[in-house]
């Protein structure tokens, strides 16, 4: 087993707690961050591969994650934005109570 | 040895400590990088002194020692300037206001700082009964750590740079970032409503003011083309004629972004007149209302060492570092010019302290977001018009002179009368 | 040395990621949530790739939590408990793990059995020049467009979040 391998390891394990707590938890707030996690274990695979991967000379790994957590950064504030806007209106931030669209 | 210097020490050594190929391969084998070995016997007094200590010592061990040694100097020289920054302010603001200061302890009130450590250190720790205890414990050592270990990466001198990174301004400030957390810490756990709702106060404060504090270096880096400390200093060597040093804030984006950085980072620091998340005549504490003894004491440590750390690095970045402001000064070592310049600054924070009322909060978001950041963007555009036209010369020279000031004055005026005619002029009623 | 502080690091992020999804006190998960970020920075240290690591710290400790904090404190309900167990969330919680343990039993074998070419003996060098240089020039639209995305998310953001003068 290579270094490669353990950081792969790592990193799907980490996406795997990230899925369950993103699927099994009802607080909004706590399902985003779940999604964050599942995003930070991706950007980890690309360091790993950048850092462990075949010889090369290229910087698209770091560049790639740069990239990733500024869009990560965005959908925070978005989705966060939005739990605020849907507490304002229905007073609950409980995933399985906002199953209606009709407002 | 307190917990908290034991933290902050640990993450010091962390930082140091030899834990990646690539990080280590930056890491001169010595801490303190030696460079040029010809210059002056004063300029490499500190290292032929730690050598002294630690030059028997086998490689690995030696290395150890010798970051041991530089993190123990870091933390006793500003524990020390702390201490006696918090007496030079009291006779400082005492001479202002027309009284003596503290003149009961020691000579002249010299062992004042010490008294007031004694008592600090010997007042009962209170922690209300509410409190989430391992917040309200970790806060302020948290928020200590992380200004301690903001000195890692400021050159004090030509040899004596504790970490060299590539990414040392980056560092620098995602550290400063950092903060934050410990103060929401401080806030949450004391499980008071007042200083949560202080510590909301200071955090929107504290992300209003990082917006132009890291907006008004950037013209700094793209000048010298480098994010490392090192790199920066080193852009901004030489005379012109001898006399005239190259420093950063001698450029009209430079010294556009010195102001701005300085304002900011009076807000960042918490120091007046943007004192506001603790302002004691309005708030009691803020977010330390449920902090006393030494956890308090080591809030005000944090708060100085990170007004410290701010001054170090904006001499570093505006003020040439550790180079001497004429040429013929050159024979002081270059330690001695980057203390009295970090105590120029430090004594301009005391002076605008003493001289400034304190702003209310809606004047102060109003100042970050409608001045400074728009100033600091358009300083940007400065900056790039600097930076690419430094072919310039002869008569050349005049004109990129006129555009960049013209660039920096104008927006200043602009902005500054459309603040006027909104607000001023300003009635007062007395109270 | 070097496997010893991966090893802590990895420790670290998964560990406090997984309690972090379990407590029931929401500030204290997302405070974990800050330890596991920090913890990501460190492995970005450790791997060489010193800008990204600062560039995390700065934009997950700095920013994202806050506003993670923030929306905490705005959808409080009064010093109530933010999660009651019932029949229906336990039996979700259950199948969140379980399809969570299925991925990570499709991923670890999957993982183990691929063969990678050979690392390179050294750490690739990037330095932050190269980083810029690769930004400006390389990608240079693609830095374009995430501004943009960025600026317009945030004004969204803003626009979503701001409240109403007449609401309650």
């Amino acid at each position: 087993m290579t270094m490669l391998h353990v950081c792969l390891l790592f990193s799907g394990l980490l996406f795997c707690i990230g899925l369950a707590g993103a699927l099994a938890r009802s607080h909004a707030i706590l399902v985003l961050l779940g999604i964050e996690l599942m995003l930070n274990a991706a950007n980890l695979n690309f360091i790993a591969f950048w850092r462990y991967g075949p010889p090369h000379a290229s910087g698209s790994g770091p560049i790639f994650v740069l990239f990733a957590i500024a869009i990560a950064a965005a959908e925070a504030a978005v989705g966060l934005a939005l739990v605020i806007a849907i507490y304002r209106h229905r007073q609950s931030v409980r995933l399985q109570e906002e199953a209606r669209l009709k407002g | 040895m307190s917990p908290a210097v034991w933290f902050g020490e640990v993450g010091a050594s962390l930082l140091a400590m030899d834990w990646t190929p690539a990080i280590a391969s930056k890491l001169a084998p010595t801490v303190f990088p030696t460079g040029q070995t010809e210059s002056a016997f004063a300029e490499r007094l500190p290292l032929l002194l730690r050598d002294a200590v630690t030059g028997s010592l086998p490689e690995p061990w030696r290395w150890l020692a010798n970051s041991l040694i530089a993190i123990v100097a870091i933390i006793v020289i500003f524990a020390s300037l702390f201490a006696l920054l918090t007496l030079a302010e009291r006779k400082i603001l005492g001479r202002v206001q027309n009284r003596p200061g503290p003149n009961r302890t020691g000579w002249g009130g010299i062992l004042q700082p010490l008294a007031d450590g004694i008592k600090m250190l010997t007042k009962e720790d209170i922690v209300p009964a509410a409190a989430d205890r391992l917040l309200h414990f970790l806060a302020p050592v948290v928020l200590l750590a992380l200004s301690i270990v903001t000195f890692a990466v400021i050159p004090y001198g030509r040899h004596l740079v504790p970490v060299e990174l590539d990414a040392a301004v980056l560092y620098f400030f995602a550290a400063g970032a950092a903060t934050e957390l410990a103060i929401f810490m401080a806030g949450w756990a004391s499980r008071n409503k007042y200083s949560l709702l202080a510590a909301m106060r200071a955090l929107a404060q504290l992300i209003s003011y990082e917006l132009p504090l890291l907006l008004a270096f950037v013209p700094v880096v793209m000048l010298a083309g480098s994010l490392a400390t090192t790199g920066i200093v080193a852009a901004q060597g030489g005379w012109l004629g001898g006399v005239l040093p190259h420093w950063h804030v001698l450029t009209p984006p430079g010294f556009a972004g010195f102001v701005i950085f300085m304002i900011a980072a009076l807000a960042e620091s918490n120091r007046s007149p943007f004192d506001l998340p603790e302002a004691e005549s309005e708030l009691i504490a803020g977010h330390l209302t449920e902090y006393s003894g030494f956890k308090y004491a080591l809030f005000f440590m944090a708060e100085y060492l990170g007004m410290c750390a701010l001054s170090g690095m904006a001499v570093t970045l505006f003020l040439g570092g550790w180079h001497a402001p004429l040429a013929a000064l050159e024979f002081i070592p270059s330690y001695v010019w980057f203390a009295v310049k970090l105590l120029a600054l430090l004594l301009g924070f005391i002076w605008i302290r003493a001289t400034f009322p304190r702003l209310r909060i809606d004047q102060l978001t109003r100042l970050a977001w409608k001045f400074l950041v728009p100033l600091a963007l358009i300083n940007l555009l400065t900056g790039g018009f600097w930076v690419l036209t430094t072919h310039w010369t002869g008569g050349m020279l005049v004109v990129r002179w006129a555009i960049a000031l013209v660039l920096v004055v104008g927006p200043f005026l602009a902005l500054g009368r459309q603040f006027q005619a909104r607000y001023a002029p300003r009635t007062y009623r007395y109270a | 040395m070097s496997t010893f502080a991966l090893g802590t690091i990895i420790a670290l992020i998964l560990g406090s990621a997984a309690v972090a999804l379990c407590l029931r006190r929401l500030i204290r998960s997302v405070l974990l949530f800050v330890i596991s970020w920090a913890g990501i920075a460190a492995f970005y240290l450790w791997a060489g790739a010193e800008f990204l690591a600062f560039a995390q710290v700065l934009v997950y400790i700095g920013a994202v939590s806050m506003v993670t904090l923030f929306a905490v404190l705005l959808t409080r309900r009064h010093d109530q408990p933010d999660l009651v167990i019932e029949p229906p969330a336990r039996s979700r919680a259950a199948a969140g793990v379980t399809i969570g343990a299925c991925v990570a039993a499709v991923l670890i074998p999957a993982i183990l059995a691929t063969e990678f070419p050979a690392a390179s003996a050294t750490a690739p060098t990037f330095s932050v020049r190269q980083l810029g240089l690769d930004l400006m020039e390389q990608h240079g639209v693609v830095l374009l467009v995430v501004g943009l995305i960025l600026t317009v998310a945030l004004l969204g953001a803003v626009v979503l979040a701001a409240s109403k003068e007449d609401a309650s």
